[in-house]
This record gives C-alpha cells, structure tokens and sequence, in this order.
C-alpha cells in the first residue's frame, strides 16, 4: 500500500495557513459535547492535554507515574530550537527547516518541518509568559547558544535543565485544567490496550498500578503521547519505566509502526561499570569542545592512562576525521568508539569504554577556566564514577538515546486508525533517520500546543461518531485480553526474572541492530528474539498477585512487549538496505565511514503493519523533496 | 562489600509495616543505591518472595520520584544528591543501612517505600501557575527581565518534588516546596498580576493537605538535593502576609 500524509499542495510557505483554513471548526459551546483521552504527560501529552482544556474539550489524561511532573521530557538537558533570530546571525524559518530536514538525512516530511519550525517561535513566547526561567543578557533579554548541525545560535536554554523547566511550565498549565476540573488526570494508570468501535479508536484498558484494577475508559478520539522505545536495547539515557507498550499494542491493532529503525545514539555517555548497571547517564556534548577522545594503540593495555605516553595514544576521531576531529558527528564518534573497543582496544572495566581526556585543556586553560565551563557535569561524573576527570580521563561509550521512529502519522498527526492521534517521540514524524539536539523538545511542545489543537478539531468536526461506552463488547473483550495476559505471566513460574530476559533482549538488540547493522547480524538476531521470547512465556518468573502495587508484573508486561517489537525493528532494519543518518548498514558506506543513502530505491517512509504470526508488511510513503535538494549530508 | 539491610516493608496503605532485617554480599562499589537494592530485588524474586517496593525512575536526579530515608537522612548521607545518585562507594563494608519511607502525616505509605505525594500536585492545582492560554502569549522579548531576578527564579525552579524536605523538617512542613513555586513566580514580571491570590490559594491548600508549619530548623535545606534556599519561606512568608491583609482576601 501507499500511504498518503495527506500534506497540503502549494507553495510551502502557506501550506499550515492554508490548511488551517480548510479544517472544519467545533463551536465553542459544542467542544465540550467531547471527550478526549490523552495517555501520557510529559511534554507533549501535557501541553495537549492543558491547550484541548482551554478550548473546552473535556479531557482526561494518564500517566504510570505519581505526578504528571515526572515523565522523562523533564530529563532533556541541553535546550530547545527555535528561529528567533534573536542574535542577529541569519537564522530563519527557512534555515531552521533546511536543517532539520538535512539533519534528518532526507528521510522526513518537509511539509511537517516547515510547520515545526514556523511554529517554534510561538512555543519560546508560550513558555516564557508560563514563567519558564531561561536564561538571560544582561539587558534582561533571551540568551542563545549553538548546538550541532546549525551554524546559527538558536537554542533556548535554562542552564542544563531546559527540559525540566519546560515540562514544569506545561505541568502548571496542565495542572491549572485539572484544578478547574476540565481536567481529569489518573495518575498510576498504564494503558495496557487500545480499543476501536466500528474501525474508530474509542477508548483505552488500563491497569491501575497501586490496586491492580484493570478499566476501560471512552472517548471521541485517542492520543498517544507515550514517548519512544530507546529501552529496547536494555540499557539506554532513557528513563527506567520507558516502554512501547502504548505504541506497540495500538500496532497490535493495527496502526502502522513508521521507520523503527531509526534509533539515537548518543556517543558521550558514562560507560557500563558492571553487570548491575540500569541505565546509562549522558554526559553533555559540549564536552568534546575542549576533550580529547583517545584509546591505547595496544590491545589490551592495562595501564593507567596517566602512564601511557603520548606516543602509544591513538587519537583515533582527530587521526581518522582530522577536519571535524573530536567534534565529529554524533553517529560517526559513536560508530567510531564501537570500531576501537571491537578491537579489543577499549578501556574501563568491561573493556567498552574510550577516554576523553581534559589534560591538555587544563594545561593550555588553566584548572580554573576548565572548571567555569565544565564544573557542574565532572562533579556529577565524579558522583558517579568516583573518579576526578580533573586527575583522570573521563571514560565514555555511546548509549541509546532516542527513537524518530514511531507510529506512522499523517500531516494532521493522525494514524491510519480513524480517531487515534500520536504525538511527540511516540510519532514518527519529523526527525526523518537522525535528530538534531535541542529538536526534542521543539517538537514535542508542537504538537501539543500548536498542532494538535487544531487537527483534532478538524477530525472530530468531520466524522460522525457512534455513540459508545465502556459497555460495549469491545472494551470487555480487550479488558479480558489484559487479564489473561498477566494471569498467564503469573502463572508461569519459571527461573528467571524479567530484568534478566530485558538483558538477554537488549544485548542482542545493541550487538546487532545498534549502531552499525549488518544483512548477516539482522537475520541472526530475526533467529534469535523469537527464541528468546518464547524462553520468557517458558521461563519467566513473577512474584506476589495482580491485586497489588507489583513492580515485577509491571515490568513483566513491558518486557514482553520489547520482545515482539524487537522483531518489528529487526525487519525494518533488514529490509532498509542502505544507510541514512543513525541507521548504518555496514555494507553501504563512502570510503571515509559516512552512510551511504540509496535515493533511488529508499526515499520513503517505511510503515509496518501486523499481521499475527506472519511477517508485518512493509507499506511505504514516498518522500518529495521540492525546497531542499536532496544531496549527500556533509558536516566538512 | 557486605551490607546488612533493615527495610521497612508494608503491605499496602491500611496495613502495619516492620522492619525486615536482608543480609547482601558482593555489593560493588560502583553500584548506585538503587541498583544496590534492584540486586536485593532480583534475589528476592528468585526466592519467591516480593520485591521492595520503591519509586524512581530516570536515575539521574532529576525526576523526584526517588526518596527514602537512609539512616536518618532523607536521599542518605550525601550533601545534594538524590537517592539515585548516590553511590554505594559512600559506604563501607559490613554497614548496616535503615532504609525506610519519607515519613509524614501528608505523605501515607503505600506500599514499602512508596508514599503517596499526591498533596503536593493539589498545592500546585490550587495556584502553582501563571494564567495563560495558549496562544495569548506576547514575544518572549517584550519584557525584558533582569538577570539577576531571571537567575533567582531558576534557583526556585530547581526545585524537583521530590518531598525530601518534608520528610527532614520535625513539623512535617512543606514550605520549602510551595516557598520555591511561589518565590519561581515572584521574581518574574508575568508571575506579579496573579501573585497575592497564588500565595493565599497555595498556602490554604498546603494547611489543609495537613503539613505542618515552619519553625525555623532548616532541616529542609539541609536535605534537599537541589539546594534550595529556606530564604524562599521568608519571602513566601511575607507574601502570604501582605495578601492576607489585602483586599484580595475577601471571599
């Protein structure tokens, strides 16, 4: 099949207008005639939530969490986009699109993209009459700095918290609704299903994460905004409770799975210092500024890394990329760091790590101007490793990060399933094979606030809905299938946990669909997690009883989850038979390591669709570029 | 190392807790505290028995789900470091470590070390925002603010809702909290139309949530693993004070 993002015609530059124009309206007095239910509170789910409120929709939203104020958007560090023009250095709409779809690597919308970065600046005036602090000249006016892939200062920041400003901004907008009670919030409810009436999504089965109860809940319209997949691969920057629950069983029901392939990693991140390792904390990529990256030239040299000498040093990014040196592209660091370790050259305990060494910054800077700049992240280095990078070289090794894959949207944000809307990392949208830093929470708040607002509406105005309830056949029917689900992972009992089978699962995914892929590796991996998943319906062991707060049946129900999705992004992977941005095929590469897209056979959205058992079929989207020439993605 | 681990373990709300006394060897030194208890979870499980209930989630502080008392101190021993963030290396070998909830009136136990902070969403609920629609806003540069009050703003906003000062103030109190989502808005231009009427609704609610008041022991900003000021209570003091006796409280 051939999918239609319905994207407007026209000239670029009006198509949001125009769009705008055309989509139907509600009344004011007829919104709050529906309900809308919106899963998931982090930044997009938030804004949604509060902005559908205001116009006086009835919403109800839910989070797994204790508080809306907890989900991981609140981890984002660096900053968000926007296309002020603020610093007067030749940003604009159009240079902000140009390179976010360049950034992507050409796999990516450019109508979406257009819409996200006019839109942007209305997010920065959003959040700043929210209250969100950022930071300031001292003429009391907005501060900017750079980020990778742009040669202008576009960037809002809020020291290294900006994500957390901005989802607290949201949260308090959000939880301004609530105490109107246009809101309804559930707070520690995880969906576990999707439920569609007559082909339309009308509702959500959750289970209440303290009672165990398991409930439906109706509405006029559904919108996932549950975030992405990076714990597929066990150990990643996400935060512990990340899963693709919410996505993977609105697939099961036939939602298209949109380019899973594409997977984030992020190549400065404190390495894995033993087997009880749970995640992986990313360290600032500003540090590459005035950091050397380094391994021993010898195999297996135990040294300290103060006593190697210069000599016995390879400075592997400045001797193989010595234009970009340590300040290489994200994918090529990260693939490179991956290639010296193979080597049996990694350094730390495990042998996967490499060194990013301050020592000749503090000698040509001084300790002290080191410590101005970098102060913060070596203390929380130190934290954590108890080593002072002061002293010592940091270690680092790249970590998945973030997913641009994810369900297939239209422009409107829409899946192919009437009524079930995606937004923020859930989507597959904007970000095509490779995200731009600081584009995150750009897009997130986006499509809550300025998008979906209005393509809701329009979806609602142009269909007539069915009257439905939590009576209907349909929610008993998928309360029932959750049920049996966690019975039946009650009732295996087998010997090992479901942390342990998380494990077995991201050690096969990160060993064959991380950062470089191969033909071979991806159809051993398609062998070995139908293996591994029927091992854990053998063999996994639960503790205690459904009727209770249980952390091992939350967790179960997740794994088991990751371990058919897993297959979905192996096959996507095999079947993308070329590289583009993050996704690297070993056998398509330039000579000096860069990927290698293949525009003639792979210009396209590729959409799974499930098919039980079977195979999913790939469906594709054709991507047109009409205002950017698709050209080899080049950083020299 | 070796550990010896007393953990509070309660069934649910209505039920009584203990104790439970947990021998664990080969600790690692690099392991965080939370990763130290997942290995306690993934052996209790083997055993057949349940898991310790405790909430986190990012593991790199800045979440706030995280929080149990350790030894004492709310998030342990560490100055400014969150439950996840501390490292076992703090730590010696043949320690024993109480582990138990974040122990208040407003904050019941819900299962373990899990607690129930849903007080503190209501205290936000009630006025911890600025009124403003989206798509009212003005450019973000059409008031300028002065560094200085811009930065004492983020110093407030730092604030993560973790309730570690709660759980450290002998009172109960949760000033520290509602101090820095009123002190946020307070040096902020956009924070000053509403900025009376968000003193008195926040602090209403903060009393009726049954949270003591402050009396001065600065326990809280000895605990909190962000650092946020007790100057933010006087400030919030002052504000709720001066709202008290204007006509903004006739209702």
């Amino acid at each position: 099949m051939i999918l239609d993002g319905k994207t407007p015609t026209g000239p670029i530059k009006d198509s949001w207008d125009k769009h705008r124009f055309e989509m139907k309206l509600i009344n004011p007095a007829n919104k709050r005639k529906y309900k809308i239910l919106i899963v998931g509170t982090g930044l997009a789910g938030a804004s949604a939530a509060a902005s559908l409120a205001e116009l006086g929709y009835n919403v109800e939203a839910f989070t797994y969490h204790d508080s809306p104020r907890r989900a991981h958007s609140i981890a984002a560090q660096g900053g968000i986009n926007a296309a002020k023009n603020y610093p007067n250095d030749g940003d604009s709409i159009w240079r902000l699109f140009y390179d976010t779809v360049k950034g992507g690597d050409f796999r990516s919308r450019e109508a979406n993209i257009y819409r996200l970065a006019q839109v942007s600046n209305n997010i920065i005036d959003q959040c700043v009459a929210q209250g969100v602090p950022f930071a300031r000249e001292y003429g009391g006016l907005l501060d900017n700095r750079s980020f990778g892939g742009a040669q202008v200062s576009r960037t809002f920041y809020a020291r290294g918290q900006t994500g957390q400003q901005l989802l607290l901004g949201a949260y308090s907008a959000l939880s301004r609704q609530i105490g109107k009670k246009a809101v309804k919030m559930h707070n520690r409810k995880e969906m576990l299903d999707i439920v569609l009436v007559n082909g339309f999504a009308r509702g959500i089965v959750t289970r209440d994460l303290v009672t165990g109860k398991i409930e439906s809940h109706w509405g006029d319209a559904v919108v996932l905004a549950t975030g992405g997949y990076g714990n597929v691969f066990y150990l990643s920057t996400n935060a512990q409770a990340c899963n693709v629950t919410a996505t993977f069983r609105a697939y099961k029901k036939g939602a298209f799975f949109a380019n899973p392939c594409f997977t984030q990693i992020h190549p400065t991140c404190i390495p894995v210092s033993g087997d009880h390792q749970s995640k992986l904390t990313l360290m600032s990529e500003s540090l590459r500024n005035d950091g050397r990256i380094w391994v021993p030239k010898k195999p297996g040299d135990k040294r300290h890394p103060n006593d190697i000498p210069e000599e016995e040093r390879d400075y592997y990014l400045e001797r193989k990329y010595p234009s970009f040196g340590n300040l290489s592209p994200r994918d090529i660091s990260s693939r490179a760091a991956k290639e010296v370790c193979d080597e049996g050259r990694g350094v730390s305990a495990t042998g996967y790590g490499v060194y990013l060494d301050f020592r000749d910054a503090i000698k040509r800077l001084g300790k002290k101007v080191i410590e101005e700049k970098y102060g913060n992240l070596f203390e929380m280095y130190e934290r954590i490793t108890g080593d002072d990078p002061y002293e010592v070289p940091m270690m680092i090794y790249p970590a998945s990060h973030y997913t641009m894959g994810g369900l297939w949207v239209d422009y409107n944000l829409m899946s192919n399933i009437p009524g079930l809307h995606v937004i923020g990392e859930a989507n597959f949208s904007d970000h095509g094979a490779n995200r731009l830093g600081a584009s995150a929470l750009m897009q997130g708040l986006a499509d809550g606030y300025f998008i979906l607002p209005y393509t809701i509406g329009h979806f609602l105005a142009s269909n007539k809905l069915d009257k439905v309830s939590t009576d209907n056949p349909e929610f008993k029917e998928a309360e029932k299938d959750s049920y049996d689900r966690i019975q039946k992972l009650l009732s295996v009992n087998g010997n090992r946990t479901p942390t342990q089978f998380h494990k077995a699962l991201g050690k096969i995914m990160w060993e064959y669909c991380g950062m470089a892929r191969s033909e071979a590796g991806l159809k051993k991996a398609i062998q070995e997690v139908p293996k591994l998943r029927e091992e854990f319906w053998n063999d996994v062991k639960l503790v205690g009883s459904n009727e209770d707060l249980n952390i091992v049946i939350e967790k179960a129900l997740r794994v088991a989850d990751f371990l058919e999705f897993a297959e979905v992004m192996l096959w996507d992977a095999l079947e993308r038979d070329e590289s583009c941005g993050a996704h690297f095929r070993v056998e398509h590469q330039f000579p000096d390591g860069e990927a290698k897209r293949d525009d003639e056979n792979f210009c396209h959205v590729a959409a799974w669709e499930y098919q039980g058992d079977a195979k999913p079929i790939r469906h594709i989207e054709p991507l047109v570029f009409e205002n950017v020439k698709l050209a080899v993605r080049s950083y020299k | 190392m070796k550990l010896t681990l007393h953990i509070w373990r309660q069934k649910n709300r209505e039920s009584k807790g203990v104790f439970e006394q947990y021998q664990l060897d080969n600790v690692s030194e690099d392991m965080s505290f939370l990763e130290m208890l997942d290995v306690l979870n993934e052996k209790l499980i083997m055993e057949n028995k349940e898991p310790v209930a405790f909430e986190h989630d990012c593991r790199e502080g800045i979440c706030g789900s995280c929080g149990m008392t350790i030894n004492g101190n709310p998030h342990g021993p560490e100055k400014a470091t969150t439950t996840c963030q501390l490292h076992m290396r703090k730590f010696n070998d043949g320690d024993t470590i109480y582990i138990e909830p974040f122990r208040s009136k407003a904050f019941p136990v819900i299962k373990d070390l899990v607690v129930d902070r849903s007080a503190f969403d209501r205290i936000i609920q009630a006025g911890g925002f600025i009124s403003v629609n989206t798509g009212q806003a003005i450019d973000a540069n059409a008031i300028p603010i002065p560094k200085k009050n811009a930065d004492a703003a983020m110093d407030a906003a730092a604030c993560i809702g973790c309730g570690a000062c709660v759980a450290a103030c002998p009172n109960g109190a949760a000033m520290l909290f509602v101090s820095a989502k009123i002190g946020q808005f307070a040096m902020l231009p956009q924070g000053q139309p509403e900025r009376k009427r968000r003193a008195l609704a926040m602090v209403n609610q903060m009393d009726s949530e049954g949270f003591g008041s402050c009396t001065n022991f600065y326990e809280c900003e000895a605990a909190c693993p962000k650092q946020i000021s007790v100057r933010f209570i006087a400030l919030m003091n002052r504000d709720f004070l001066k709202a008290s006796l204007s006509d903004e409280n006739v209702a």
